[in-house]
């Protein structure tokens, strides 16, 4: 009885040994590219600042009623980059306003990768009318202006970040969804699938363990690209009021400084750190995703698009 | 916004490098046959996209917020009976698949309701509005587009020097950038003007007032310079990275090699050659952009005042008001179809391969 479980240790084992020789050869190959190595350190960093951003400036940062400051105080010792129109800090809301930028981009990413990845794997699998109806449906929503669907999307929805979380994620899923298909299709054309038709695997069993695990690198691509736009569309939401009003974030922020008149008496340090952060970050998880994209597709690595 | 999204539109886009000038081989008159029937198939496509936009509006607006009458009064007292007398005149008290049919029948004849805000029927506002989104969206997408093909064919052909990197870098950063953000700074720096910088161009708006002939055409431009520089500068990198990207798979072809044998100088081989084949991915982006910058310019219109399209849709969104934004959300959608359309339409003209 105990042959059956050394052969199933020694084959877990293995298949363990060969995950982790991946992984070393994927960081081997990402290490070269210098570009992305920046956006990764650059994540590492942002990453700590909004996880620490309790430790670092305290909670109570967002209270409105019992700012330390006076309004629109301009950059000075105790209040490096001024104050906001309340007369809260603004490193301290640019600080707090990383977790909500961060969180958004990835739920959402997360959210419209999963769409994607499910319905490109359901329709290279089953193929036939099923395929040819949910490829038109996912045409049809690549041809729709997103940003519009998202939009009107927050605008029906009550105001909550779920609300901008559902709206990004919903309407951003279609390339995943195409590139999915696509790969699926050339994964499921290889002998090794028919083995395992032939052996009784069913389509729950050919389609998570067999299509999952080599669509997954495109898909990890996908989501560090995805991200960027997700965090980028966060800010757009937001900075048309359509974010939930009572979380501070860089779009906000951007609104609040256009109504306190920012613009017109030229208080530029108010304006430029939020779009700063959106840039830094957004660029950060495109470096990432290029990176990533090349590491995984050696023709693109020559053309780096 | 991503790269990724633009290209795979079109059916052949991404074919193995064969030079255009091949030619069709039928005859002429089977080929135009060909085309023929590619037109109706793409034409009924784009009825059928038409059709689910319009289909996607009435849900959206009418069952997701489950009350509109709620949702466009949002946060203000109202009486029982004004709430009814407002269902009564957006036909709301009816059954909702009478609405749809109503609505279908409105929206094809042109009408798309009345605005809630300006008491004015929502097609005149769209189309009173349109000229400035034109004029604004069209200036920077040709800007942008013979920008982002000569800058991405530099990069591409002197690929992993200096220039290149730069070039690549300077276009991801300003990619990351929000453009109601870099609007906003433009406007700081060079319209109210910080330090020794003088406000040099108008803060907003399209039109100072009382100038004609030249002098209005002249004062239109100055307006526009700020909102045209930022959509330049966020959009540009989308065509330099997909010229770059398809300029390069052309590079490593054979026909290259053949032009350069027959002893054609760098820049002939370049501009003559490997130009024109990778311009045919890029062409299907530049309409394809024509759509997206409509709904993009949403958020520089609303920055810089112009009274276009997106200002408007600002406008409607702050209130909110429904059957105007339902308008402006099917001219946006209809728009980036139609262009979409045309791009599959020109498509086989300019590369024989596809629809034959």
């Amino acid at each position: 009885m105990t042959v059956p479980s050394t052969a199933a240790q020694t084959a877990s084992s293995l298949a363990w040994a060969r995950r982790r020789g991946s992984v070393a050869r994927f960081w081997r190959a990402y290490r070269t590219h210098r570009a992305g190595l920046f956006g990764l350190g650059a994540l590492a960093v942002i990453a700590l600042v909004a996880l620490a951003a309790p430790l670092l400036v305290g909670s109570d940062v967002q209270s409105v009623t019992n700012a330390p400051g006076a309004a629109l105080e301009s950059p000075s010792g105790a209040f490096p980059l001024g104050t906001d129109q309340f007369g809260r800090s603004l490193l301290g809301l640019l600080i707090w306003g990383a977790r909500i930028s961060l969180t958004v981009g990835l739920m959402a990413a997360a959210l419209s990768v999963a769409i994607g990845t499910l319905v490109g794997i359901l329709a290279g699998h089953f193929g036939g009318w099923f395929s040819t109806v949910t490829m038109r449906i996912t045409d049809w929503f690549l041809v729709m202006p997103t940003l519009v669907l998202a939009i009107v999307l927050a605008t029906v929805m009550s105001r909550s970040v779920w609300t901008v979380i559902l709206a990004i994620g919903v309407t951003s899923w279609p390339t995943t969804a195409r590139l999915v298909r696509a790969q699926t299709l050339a994964v499921e054309s290889r002998p090794y699938i028919e083995r395992a038709t032939a052996l009784g695997g069913g389509h729950g069993h050919i389609m998570s363990r067999h299509v999952l695990p080599n669509v997954m690198p495109l898909v990890l691509a996908q989501t560090t690209l995805g991200i960027s736009n997700a965090i980028l569309t966060e800010a757009t939401l937001a900075f048309l009021g359509l974010g939930d009003p009572d979380v501070v974030s860089w779009g906000g922020m951007l609104q609040d400084a256009r109504e306190a008149g920012a613009v017109s008496s030229g208080h530029w340090w108010y304006l430029a750190p939020p779009g700063i952060a959106i840039a830094a970050v957004a660029l950060a998880f495109t470096l990432c995703g290029r990176a990533v994209e090349s590491v995984l597709n050696p023709k693109l690595g020559v053309s780096t698009r | 916004m991503s790269t990724t999204s633009s290209t795979p539109l079109v059916e052949g886009a991404a074919d193995g490098p064969v030079p255009v000038k091949t030619g069709p081989s039928g005859p002429r008159a089977r080929s135009a046959r060909a085309y023929l029937t590619y037109v109706a198939g793409k034409l009924g496509g784009a009825a059928v996209s038409l059709f689910a936009v319009l289909v996607t509006s009435f849900f959206l607006f009418r069952i997701i917020p489950g009350d509109p009458v709620r949702t466009m009064t949002h946060g203000r007292q109202v009486s029982a009976e004004q709430l009814a007398s407002l269902r009564r005149q957006f036909g709301l008290d009816l059954p909702v698949w009478q609405q749809f049919t109503e609505y279908c029948a409105k929206a094809l004849s042109g009408d798309l309701g009345t605005s809630y805000q300006f008491h004015a029927p929502v097609g005149e506002l769209i189309a009173e509005k349109l000229p400035a989104t034109l004029l604004l969206t069209g200036v920077a997408v040709v800007i942008y587009s013979v920008l982002g093909l000569w800058l991405g064919t530099r990069s591409a052909w002197r690929h992993g020097r200096l220039g290149d990197k730069v070039n690549t870098g300077v276009a991801l950063t300003l990619w990351s950038v929000p453009s109601f953000w870099l609007g906003l700074l433009l406007i700081i720096t060079f319209s109210v003007g910080i330090g020794p910088i003088p406000g040099m161009f108008p803060t907003g708006g399209m039109e100072t007032g009382g100038e004609t002939g030249f002098g209005y055409v002249a004062d239109v431009a100055h307006h526009m310079v700020l909102p045209v520089v930022t959509l330049v500068a966020v959009g540009y990198a989308q065509t330099l990275l997909v010229m770059r990207a398809s300029l390069l798979d052309e590079m490593g072809s054979d026909y290259l090699t053949t032009a350069r044998a027959k002893g054609l100088r760098d820049d002939l081989v370049r501009r003559h050659h490997a130009v024109p084949n990778a311009l045919l991915p890029t062409v299907t982006m530049v309409f394809i952009n024509l759509g997206h910058v409509a709904a993009g310019s949403i958020l520089v219109e609303t920055v810089f005042s112009w009274p276009g399209l997106g200002g408007l849709f600002y406008q409607a969104l702050s209130v909110p008001d429904l059957p105007l934004v339902q308008g402006l959300f099917v001219v946006f959608a209809g728009a980036m179809i139609l262009m979409n359309l045309l791009a599959d339409l020109l498509y086989p003209l300019l590369d024989p391969r596809v629809g034959r």
